[in-house]
């Protein structure tokens, strides 16, 4: 037995707050983005940067996993290659639902300035990107925001809804 | 009928069950520690390494084409993507190497020698904590690397502040510098320099003496100095053999026959010695720039070579003569024309000798343009030295041998 009677009324109301079930999974979701560690040139230094001291990326809930397994988000950051294209394609398909894919970088965008025999023209020709981000390099302070984007993203999904399958470019 | 357009790996056919004991392991392509794209085919015996097949070519952008279909300031900005950790170093190497063909190596003004001097010093400088900062996160020692992201964020903020950019710099041009040093930079990198040595210190109190350090890098990776020279390596990777060559003693260039520096050498020949040699490096680094900043002092203003066939002449002179309004026009639309030959010319880059080699026919373009990468002879090594060492070993191995893939692979 309680032998302290609180009175609710006074002291601000239940311990109840109430939500939607989307709601609180997006938050779990969004808030606890756990990124594959996908750096394949240039670009994966500087998501190293946003993971180090100064842009300390764990803030975000951005964690960066060894394994596809254990990730939500894939960050593609650097060139694709053809030689390469194969394995980002297993590796896409081995991460669980629900699952994102940043490409980070011109070169994941469109193959920026390597427009040659060997470089796939867009990773999205291969994987289905939700967000693209610019640059080259992008800066620390651009993933970051990609990150806050997608987040916004993922907020507004329906956890319901049945995934559509992302459509290749 | 998706399948028919599948690429198919060369390695598809591997028989992974064998009769023999041996169990093959595939590392990589895509692995938190292959710095990059190394993808190792590993036949184990228990626990240690029999063969390793080093395969490489994932990360390869076909760079040497498109060179040949660019004109030579169109490509410089290409190098930047090479050696990506340490832009300059690539920018220069290709700048210097096209000076040298058109032969106005000694046209390049005393300030721009000065800049790029320093600059290239401090991208040595990232790269080594950049090194540092991942060998150790490979190793296990996760408290080094954020330590070394801190100071590398404050020589890449000096880096930012002359250029622009963090990592891809194009700090350099052919026949010398597009910008003067901004007010108070040489103020800031004093104070990055005083700073510098104390974080020296405590990286190596981190790690000196730490037994797990200590267990994981002694008597790993031992290359003796036959080795070292037959498998064609270069900068630490020879030093830390006990050979003594470095290209900015042995060919100065720039102004690193001016300065006084050492070179370290180690007669340890494991990654231990490395290690020393790269935090030793570090500190001969600062020791340069510290001698370059009274000099830059003394320099007149220029900063590009004044040979107006090749270069374009400054702003003034292209707003107010007729001529060299013409001259900058050409050279704009159609590039500088270098006379018939061909160069091979090497520099010291923070991974050892990088050398661009430049075939010119007369034309805009160069007829062939071959790079000479430090880290793609580092990663022949491999398998050589692999074999007898543990799996475990395997990664403290490539983290010391300091290949980067967009060099490698080109």
């Amino acid at each position: 037995m309680a032998q302290h009677q609180v009175n609710y009324a006074a002291s601000g109301g239940l311990p109840v707050a109430l939500t939607t079930v989307d709601k609180i999974v997006n938050w779990g979701r969004s808030n606890s983005l756990w990124a594959l560690t996908y750096g394949l040139a240039c670009c994966a230094i500087e998501m190293m940067a946003s993971g180090a001291s100064r842009y300390d990326f764990d803030r975000f809930g951005v964690i960066f996993r060894a394994s596809p397994r254990q990730a939500d988000v894939m960050i593609v950051a650097g060139t694709l290659t053809k030689k390469h294209a194969e394995f980002i394609r297993r590796l896409y398909d081995q991460m669980a639902e629900p699952k994102w894919v940043i490409s980070m970088g011109s070169c994941a965008n469109t193959g920026g300035m390597f427009n040659t025999y060997a470089t796939v023209q867009g990773v999205d020709r291969v994987i289905p990107v939700d967000l693209y981000l610019p640059g080259c390099a992008p800066r620390p302070e651009t993933l970051q925001y990609a990150v806050m984007l997608l987040q916004k993203k993922i907020r507004k999904q329906s956890i319901f809804q049945k995934q559509k399958p992302k459509r290749l470019v | 009928m998706q399948q028919r357009n599948r690429l198919e790996p060369f390695f598809e056919n591997l028989v992974f069950d064998r009769d023999d004991n041996t169990m093959v392991v595939n590392f990589g392509p895509q692995h938190p520690s292959a710095h990059g794209q190394l993808r190792l085919i590993l036949e184990l015996d228990g626990e240690q390494v029999v063969k390793a097949v080093p395969d490489i070519g994932y990360l390869h952008r076909g760079m040497e084409k498109m060179a040949e279909n660019m004109i030579y300031n169109e490509f410089l900005p290409t190098t930047d993507r090479m050696d990506y950790i340490a832009a300059t170093s690539n920018n220069y190497a290709f700048a210097f190497a096209v000076e040298r063909l058109l032969g106005i190596e000694n046209e390049v003004p005393r300030r721009a020698k000065v800049i790029r001097t320093i600059l290239l010093e401090l991208n040595r400088i990232i790269s080594h904590l950049f090194w540092l900062a991942t060998h150790a996160l490979d190793v296990g020692a996760m408290s080094v690397f954020l330590y070394c992201f801190r100071e590398r964020e404050y020589a890449m903020d000096l880096m930012e502040d002359y250029c622009g950019a963090r990592l891809t710099h194009s700090a350099v041009r052919i026949g010398g510098v597009p910008l003067d040093l901004p007010k108070g930079w040489l103020e800031k990198l004093s104070v990055f320099l005083n700073n510098l040595p104390s974080q020296i210190e405590l990286y190596e109190g981190l790690l000196d003496k730490n037994r797990i350090w200590r267990m994981r890098l002694e008597n790993v990776g031992v290359i003796p100095p036959e080795m070292a020279k037959s498998w064609g390596c270069s900068g630490i990777m020879l030093r830390g053999s006990g050979i003594e060559w470095d290209i900015r003693k042995e060919e100065p260039y720039e102004l690193y026959d001016e300065l006084d520096f050492d070179i370290p050498v180690s007669d340890r020949c494991d990654s231990y010695g490395r290690y020393k040699l790269y935090m030793e490096e570090m500190r001969q680094s600062i020791k340069i720039i510290r001698q370059l900043i009274p000099m830059y002092k003394e320099t007149g203003p220029e900063l590009m070579a004044k040979v107006p066939q090749y270069i374009s002449a400054s702003k003034e002179d292209i707003m107010t003569q007729n001529y060299s309004l013409m001259q900058h026009f050409v050279l704009v639309t159609q590039g500088m024309r270098p006379p018939v030959g061909e160069v091979y010319v090497p520099t010291e880059s923070p991974k050892g000798e990088l050398g661009f080699f430049i075939r010119s026919e007369g034309e805009p373009y160069p007829y062939r343009l071959k790079i000479r990468a430090p880290s793609f002879w580092h990663t022949g090594i491999l398998q050589d030295l692999l074999p007898g060492h543990y799996l475990a070993d395997v990664v403290t191995i490539i983290g010391s041998t300091n290949i980067v893939f967009g060099e490698i692979d080109r």
